[in-house]
């Protein structure tokens, strides 16, 4: 488990660096991190170590932005969890990513717009959670893969008290967590 | 005549720490016909210059924040009577206040007073009530809510819910993190205390029929769970923390279960959780969502929130489960219930033509009634004499908390001078 998380991390780190290479000016901490090439604790408890490997997967790498992967936010309509035909083509490409690569995993953050009540809007985001996990696993991902959460209303991505705010706070955002 | 005016509430020292009124409350629609009445100043017999408490002031204050009653302003008293011998009754007749409220502080030791307080019918000229009572300077606006109770009974025949509290989150943002705050105060949002601080957001308190704990639901963990505090001693025990969804708490009336909501097998469905064994029970099933469970009074069936029929309306079931029933048709959006203190009303949040609004249904006559007139109210909570209802609502960019008459005539704002404030939770009536 330990060391399938060592792996990870370098994975991910390897893939933040492609990303500043092709960006430029990414000043991600995870990237910095990377660069001094130690090993510690890191944040949140992890342990990173130098050890480089390049990992199992095949197509397309995390944090490339042109990957189709660097999108992991879809939108909803008002009181709806059903997922735009548009959206369908991203979370096949999330899916195959997942399904190939086992040890990687997801937490799908589900949210509302802020109107109505707070605890219905939980339940909101959860159905649209369950509408993205359901999709995620027709395409290959095993159950224990991805995780969800809902935080209804209270974490908008966007504040104002209108429809170009409220647009954007009903969505599901996809988390790689890394097992 | 309407009677519009502003409550304005100072800072007051109490004991070794600073009372503050996190909340300033201010009367925003009066109420016609609200009854003239006199609270002179108490007298203060001790040490100090002044009593430490303004008693007459806090019992003016929680009068005229009922609706019910139209304290006369200080500059218009014409005596300043202490005791009854000095009362001239054909003065407060010629003012046109029906009654008033006279009384004294007397220091009787360190820290140590006894507050007497009478109430007169003015026109017939006859104590109504009157008591003495010993506080110790802690106790001391306490003890002028116990007043203002006792006025309240007196005089509308129905229980005052002054000497109540009010769970609240606020948020703020400092440098970019914003963080979350629980707290409690006094009914008049006074003395408020953090209860639970959290970078992660904290929601749906709500209070044990003896006022002594309350649920919630935090997110710390970066995922949902329900805690139950005990509000004097800060002691928590975490509930819920089952995959998914772990929200909506409520205690049952005997405060031996809680109703919740898990998403656990798969959608959100109402539960109850046994307080003891922490079992849990599932009480709906149903592919919609199902949530925001609330007791009745008798513990006997729960209302909750459910779009089983295409949109979220109201419905009830049973306590033991079954057949939900469902019981609001007004509109396509009515959720988030409580019930008031007798059974007999919902409070709710009840969508038309885009607007989120306050309504109340009567459950005898399925008459639904909207309250309030903001466009994102949300949190409904009945006072528990029922008298008033405290729920969420947006003034400009902020979020505020306001608080209407049942009957809707009477309404207050209650605001935080800076950040946001929501989710506000009546207490019920303290246990003794």
């Amino acid at each position: 488990m330990k060391h399938q998380l060592n792996r990870l991390l370098a994975v991910l780190l390897l893939g933040t660096l492609a990303g500043c290479s092709t960006m430029g000016g990414d000043k991600s901490d995870t990237g910095e991190a990377a660069v001094e090439d130690r090993s510690t604790t890191a944040e949140g408890g992890a342990v990173t170590s130098g050890a480089v490997d390049s990992g199992s997967f095949a197509g397309y790498s995390l944090d490339d932005p042109a990957s189709p992967l660097s999108r992991r936010v879809i939108y909803f309509e008002y009181d709806s969890s059903n997922v735009a035909a548009a959206d369908q083509d991203l979370l096949a490409a999330h899916a195959g990513f997942l399904a190939s690569n086992a040890g990687q995993a997801v937490t799908l953050e589900g949210h509302a717009d802020e109107r109505g009540s707070r605890e219905y809007n939980i339940g909101l985001g959860d159905r649209r959670t369950q509408a993205v996990r359901r999709i995620l696993e027709l395409h290959g991902v095993a159950p224990h893969q991805v995780n969800t959460v809902s935080y209804g209303e209270e974490k908008p991505a966007a504040e104002g008290h209108h429809d170009a705010a409220w647009r954007l706070n009903r969505r599901v955002e996809i988390v790689y967590t890394g097992r | 005549m309407r009677m519009i005016f502003r409550a304005v509430l100072l800072y007051l020292t109490i004991g070794a720490g600073v009372a503050q009124a996190a909340l300033t409350i201010e009367i925003t629609q009066g109420m016609e016909g609200a009854m003239p009445i006199a609270v002179v100043p108490f007298g203060w017999t001790g040490n100090a210059a002044s009593a430490p408490e303004n008693i007459a002031a806090i019992i003016s204050s929680d009068l005229s924040r009922s609706g019910r009653f139209e304290p006369l302003p200080d500059r218009d008293l014409v005596a300043h009577p202490t005791e009854a011998g000095q009362v001239q009754f054909h003065n407060w007749r010629m003012l046109n206040v029906d009654n008033l409220v006279i009384g004294q502080v007397t220091e009787t030791g360190a820290g140590r007073y006894t507050i007497q307080f009478q109430l007169f019918d003015v026109f017939r000229g006859k104590q109504l009530v009157g008591f003495s009572f010993p506080a110790s300077h802690a106790d001391l606006r306490r003890v002028a809510h116990h007043i203002s109770d006792l006025i309240y009974k007196e005089l509308t025949g129905e229980p005052g819910a002054f000497n109540t509290r009010i769970a609240y989150v606020t948020t703020a943002t400092a440098g970019g993190e914003k963080s979350y705050t629980l707290l409690v105060a006094d009914s008049d949002g006074y003395n408020p205390q953090t209860i639970l601080r959290s970078d992660q957001p904290l929601m749906s308190p709500a209070w044990s029929s003896d006022g002594r704990r309350v649920a919630y639901v935090s997110f710390e963990n970066k995922t949902a769970e329900i805690y139950t505090q005990d509000v004097a001693s800060g002691a928590r025990r975490k509930l819920a923390s089952f995959q998914g969804i772990n929200g909506a708490p409520a205690w049952s009336p005997d405060g031996r279960r809680l109703a919740l909501t898990l998403s656990r097998d798969g959608n959100p469905e109402i539960y109850t959780m046994d307080l003891d064994s922490l079992a849990v029970k599932r009480l709906t099933s149903n592919a919609a969502i199902d949530t925001e469970p609330a007791w009745s009074p008798d513990g006997s069936s729960l209302v909750f929130t459910s779009d089983r029929g295409g949109s979220p309306q109201l419905y009830r079931v049973s306590a033991s489960g079954g057949q939900a029933q469902r019981l609001t048709f007004d509109g396509k959006y009515n959720a988030g219930a409580d019930f008031s203190p007798d059974g007999r009303k919902l409070a709710m949040v009840h969508a038309e033509g885009g607007a989120y609004r306050i309504a109340v249904l009567d459950l005898d006559t399925g008459v639904l009634r909207v309250l309030t007139d903001g466009q994102l109210d949300e949190s409904p909570s009945f006072s528990p004499n029922g008298s008033m209802i405290i729920y969420a609502t947006g003034t400009g960019n902020r979020e505020v908390l306001a608080a209407v008459s049942v009957d809707g005539r009477f309404r207050q704002r209650l605001s935080l001078q800076a950040g946001n404030v929501r989710e506000p939770a009546w207490s019920p009536f303290e246990a003794n």
